[in-house]
């Protein structure tokens, strides 16, 4: 069953001294996939991807990464990922090619194919002509390649990629994805962390994380369906009087505006034709009601709203 | 193992071109000790003579000048000024411009042939200890030596003709420093210590630099085993150290005259064995360093000891019972002996055994501590 598998996490749990930077994380992922893990600053990702390469020990649970135990067979685990952690962390003082040879060697990479294999990724990463200079000297876009590249080298079937697009500018990110995408079409499963939720579209799954916690697994377009009711975006004159009027209705969760435009959220599709009269009924003149996708910030945003008022209730009882 | 020896190889060649893309670090890497050397060698080791002396000889006698002229022959003292009263002597003592005043009254002399004891006032500096020690310990010696003359001489003229011999006649050989220079207990300590500093900040520096580059976390990934790294890591600064030994020793031998007695080769083999475990010390520092800054703290607790304990300046059979064996807890204080024994004796192994299995111990026990202990955890 395991075989199907790219990751299986379950309750995995990290503890440093009496904090939790992991609290019982559990997912599992198929092979092949694109996984996203999406959360602020200090939820817990890069922990999480520590323990599922075997950098860090988990506290409790255990984790299977491509069948093999993370705690029992760490060696294992090794052989087959390739990991490109939050900093990019090369050698400075090496250059383009020299860092390349440096993990292709300790990787193990045959020595007949070493060059082959070398020239294949430089030209991958764009990097044709850079080989000989100084990774110090190389832009943000250009390390964050190399250091793809690197993590790359021994041709891994799993990838974990931290905050690879930190600080990267929009358009090589994008290229950056493609390439991720490549990986992906050859059978790459791949796990990436990130604050961007426009990247969460690039993933077949995505995991969102807030303190410690995973506080939902999905595909995108299942969390845009069912995670929050419906949400309409309204299109009408005196948006100001709209808004207000929208606000006191019971049956609105939340009302915003986007322009002229107003997004309400509702419980059900069917109250489109409750909020159409409503607005009649105050003289305002409706133009037009559309159910829109909220967008992942959205979800986000309110998941952590949700989550916190749980929180406060817990804190109450 | 043939992939582990790879891997391995492919650590070293990555640290060699640490070291030889950093001129600037490696210039002062193999610059610092023959610099240390040269400087610890002056400011340490300058033996004490030619102490300057001002004389107010107001007896103007034979027997004041057969005691001046004593003080000046035993080479401590050198007569820089001459005075005629105490209170002159006190005032260049005062300024600096002497260290030592005899002053030698006017009856010194009546009193000498007459058969009485004729006092003479020596005054010492005494703000510079070991000058004044030396200019006491010479007084006594040359005043006692001067005062066995006289009386010899005193005998014989009233004994007519019949010759003295003083009764006991002790003669002191000094073997291996014949001219009991510091510089030679110095030098060979320096060579010990210096090597201890050198290993210790190196290696740590070179394993904490990747944790706070975040570089280890890339390497724990790897397949890499600890001892691998571990070896990897610490074999270009075992040449590294190797040119410095071989350094210190030739400025040792060249520059202050302290020449080797004993055998090279055993030296080298040697400081192999001493450089492990010191290698591993640095390894066992940045096991629990974050920062560079903590390697640097945790190495000096290492360090100072070997430069205060280790018998490096002051001989370990002087001191209090609790720093004599603490010292034998620092396998500084072995390779030192080792070294001295070396240098100076042209000790054999056998000679120094006694030395060499702690130090050979420790070093295997480090070695193999700091690989097991060198987590590829963070
Ligand atoms: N070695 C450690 N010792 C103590 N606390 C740690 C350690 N590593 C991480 N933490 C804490 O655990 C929490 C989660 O950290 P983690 O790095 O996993 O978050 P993250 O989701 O990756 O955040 P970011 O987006 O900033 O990278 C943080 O509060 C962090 O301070
Ligand atoms: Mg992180």
């Amino acid at each position: 069953m395991s075989a199907e598998k790219a990751i299986e996490a379950i309750q995995l749990t990290k503890r440093f001294g009496d904090f939790t930077a992991v609290n019982q994380v559990s997912f599992e992922i198929p092979r092949g996939e694109i996984f996203g893990l999406l959360g602020p600053n200090g939820a817990g990702k890069t922990t999480t991807i520590r323990m599922l390469c075997g950098i860090l020990e988990p506290t409790a649970g255990e984790a299977r990464v491509m069948g093999y135990d993370v705690a029992k067979h760490a060696e294992e685990v090794k052989q087959r990922i390739g990991y490109m952690s939050q900093k990019f962390s090369l050698y400075d003082d090496l250059t383009v090619y020299e860092n390349l040879g440096f993990y292709a060697n300790l990787y193990g990479v045959p020595r007949e194919k070493l060059k082959p294999r070398l020239a294949e990724l430089i030209a991958m990463a764009g990097l044709r002509g850079h080989e000989k200079q100084l990774t110090r000297d190389l832009s943000g876009a250009w390390r964050q390649r190399l250091a793809l590249a690197c993590a790359i080298v021994h041709e891994p079937p799993m990838l974990f990629l931290d905050e690879p697009t930190a600080g990267v500018d929009p358009v090589s990110r994008r290229e950056f994805w493609e390439m991720i995408y490549q990986l992906a079409g050859q059978g790459v499963s791949v796990l990436a962390t990130t604050h961007y939720m426009d990247e969460a579209e690039f993933c077949n799954v995505i995991g969102m994380m807030y303190r410690s916690r995973l506080i939902a697994l999905s595909d995108p377009d299942s969390l845009r369906e069912g995670v929050i009711g419906v949400l309409f975006e309204v299109d009408c004159q005196e948006p100001g009087r709209a808004e207000l009027v929208l606000k006191d209705l019971p049956l609105v969760q939340d009302v915003a505006a986007h322009g002229v435009l107003l997004h309400v959220q509702v419980a059900s599709e069917k109250q489109r034709a409750e909020l159409e009269q409503t607005l009649q009924s105050n003289g305002i003149v409706v133009e037009r009601i559309e159910r829109i996708l909220p967008s992942l910030e959205d979800i986000f945003v309110s998941l952590v709203d949700h989550e916190n008022r749980q929180h406060k209730r817990a804190d109450k009882d | 193992m043939r992939q582990g020896f790879r891997r391995m190889a492919t650590i070293v060649r990555k640290e060699w071109l640490h070291i030889i893309r950093d001129p600037r670090t490696l210039a002062l890497v193999i610059v610092f000790p023959v610099m240390m050397l040269v400087l610890l060698g002056y400011a340490v080791a300058n033996d004490v003579e030619d102490i300057p002396l001002a004389v107010a000889d107001l007896s103007k006698t034979d027997a004041s000048r057969l005691l001046v002229d004593k003080l000046t022959v035993s080479g401590f003292f050198m007569v820089t000024h001459s005075a005629q009263s105490e209170d002159q002597i006190l005032e260049m003592l005062d300024a600096g411009t002497i260290k030592a005043g005899l002053y030698i009254p006017e009856g010194f002399g009546r009193e000498v042939t007459t058969g009485g004891t004729g006092v003479v006032q020596f005054y010492i500096d005494g703000s510079n200890p070991t000058i004044a020690q030396t200019a006491q310990l010479a007084v006594e010696t040359v005043s006692q030596s001067t005062s066995q003359e006289i009386l010899v001489q005193r005998l014989e003229r009233s004994g007519a003709g019949m010759t003295i011999h003083l009764p006991v006649d002790a003669r002191v050989r000094y073997l291996y420093n014949p001219n009991l220079r510091k510089m030679n207990f110095l030098i060979p300590g320096l060579v010990a210590v210096i090597l201890q500093v050198q290993t210790l900040l190196l290696t740590a520096f070179a394993i904490v630099r990747e944790r706070e580059q975040g570089t280890l976390e890339q390497l724990i990934v790897t397949p890499v085993r600890s001892w691998e790294l571990m070896l990897g890591k610490i074999l270009p600064y075992i040449l590294v150290a190797f040119i410095n030994v071989a350094m210190t020793v030739a400025v040792g031998a060249i520059w202050f005259g302290v020449e080797i007695a004993g055998s090279i080769a055993l030296l080298a083999a040697l400081s192999l064995i001493f450089l492990l475990g010191s290698l591993g010390l640095g390894v066992l520092i940045s096991n629990v360093s974050r920062t560079q800054m903590q390697a640097m703290y945790m190495a000096s607790f290492i360090m100072m000891p070997s430069f205060l304990l280790a018998g490096l300046l002051y001989p370990r059979e002087n001191m209090p019972w609790v720093a004599y064996y603490a010292g034998y807890l620092l396998p500084v204080t072995y390779f030192l002996e080792i070294v001295r024994g070396i240098i100076l004796k042209g000790a054999g192994f056998f000679t120094l055994w006694n030395w060499i299995w702690p130090m050979a111990v420790f070093s295997v026990v480090v070695f193999f501590a700091s690989v097991f202990m060198f987590r590829k955890r963070l």
